[in-house]
């Protein structure tokens, strides 16, 4: 499994989620936001988290008009994977990759904490190490991390089973500890095909029990299989 | 040619920002003040004296980056 780690200008996580890939039995490849093609052999595409153009205009807006972006399109309209983390996954839903919109936090300060999140299905190439109805524990760092779609999109994403994370507190009630008022309490999305994912919370973070826990590694784990 | 392009929040948008700024002004006892909506402003020169043309570009900028219409509006304004 090959994933191409993209690098745009003010992104911060890149070699944090480049190693997460690796301690779950992948290979991770950077690539640069001026490139117009992805590295050969590329199975999954990384939008890492981040600062991009310093959040300028909106969040993730101008990296998602990248030159590389037309080849993390072209790759997703094949059936290829995506993981969009935080501000990756900003700029996936500006890029159009995803519908949706991340927003200011309705509480207006950036939050930057741990935070328990519901699986909410355990069948999808991302999420098979996990089950679901599984509450793992990651972490949080954003300040416009409210998810906002109409009406017609949400009830959508929630009767094709698109939802893929939700926040909840530690027993698992999805009505507690919602960090940013993001409707229904959504932290990840899946694309139609469910083979793009953008999550605002960080899985990267916890690959490891030295620095807090394993409880992200999962993802890494069901991607490296999967791809 | 001069043109200015206001980018505003669709109506039901939560907008946190303005709440926060609605909220500052009432603090200060400035009487009327009814709700704040936050938006963005862009001063843009155009290369062209075609004011239908500038429009025309402008309305392309809005639509490939100024704005995100999933949830903002926006209005052109060629000012000459």
């Amino acid at each position: 499994m090959r994933a191409a780690v993209i690098t745009f200008p003010g992104i911060n996580r890149q070699d944090d989620i480049a190693r997460a890939f690796t301690l779950a039995g992948g290979e991770a490849v950077h690539a640069w936001h001026a490139d117009t093609a992805l590295p050969g052999g590329t199975d999954v595409v990384v939008l890492p988290g981040g600062f991009s153009y310093g959040d300028y205009l909106r969040c993730g807006a101008i990296a998602a008009r990248a030159p590389i972006m037309d080849a993390v399109r072209a790759h997703a309209a094949k059936g290829g994977y995506v993981l969009a983390v935080c501000n990756g996954f900003q700029i996936a839903c500006e890029a159009g990759l995803l519908p949706g919109v991340l927003m200011r936090n309705a509480g207006l300060k950036f939050v930057c904490r741990m935070q328990h999140l519901k699986v909410q299905r355990g069948d999808t190439d991302f999420t098979r190490h996990y089950q679901a109805g599984q509450v793992i524990e990651v972490c949080i760092a954003h300040g416009e991390g409210n998810y906002v779609t109409d009406d017609e999109t949400l009830a959508r994403l929630e009767g094709e089973g698109r939802v893929a994370f939700r926040y909840c507190d530690a027993a698992g009630d999805e009505t507690k500890r919602n960090p940013n008022g993001s409707r229904n309490a959504i932290a990840g999305v899946y694309s139609e095909n469910l083979r793009v994912l953008g999550m605002m919370p960080h899985p990267e973070n916890l690959v490891e029990s030295l620095v807090g826990g394993t409880d992200g590694l999962g993802l890494f784990q069901s991607l490296v299989k999967a791809a | 040619m001069k043109a200015r392009v206001t980018v505003t929040l669709k109506n039901g948008v939560l907008d946190p920002q303005g709440k926060a700024i609605e909220g500052a002004l009432k603090s200060f006892g400035l009487e009327g003040i009814g709700s704040v909506r936050q938006g963005k402003v862009f001063d843009i020169e155009v290369d062209t004296a075609d004011k239908a043309r500038a429009e025309a570009l402008l309305k392309q900028a809005c639509e490939k980056l100024l704005a995100n219409t999933v949830v903002e509006n926006y209005k052109v304004e060629v000012v000459g």
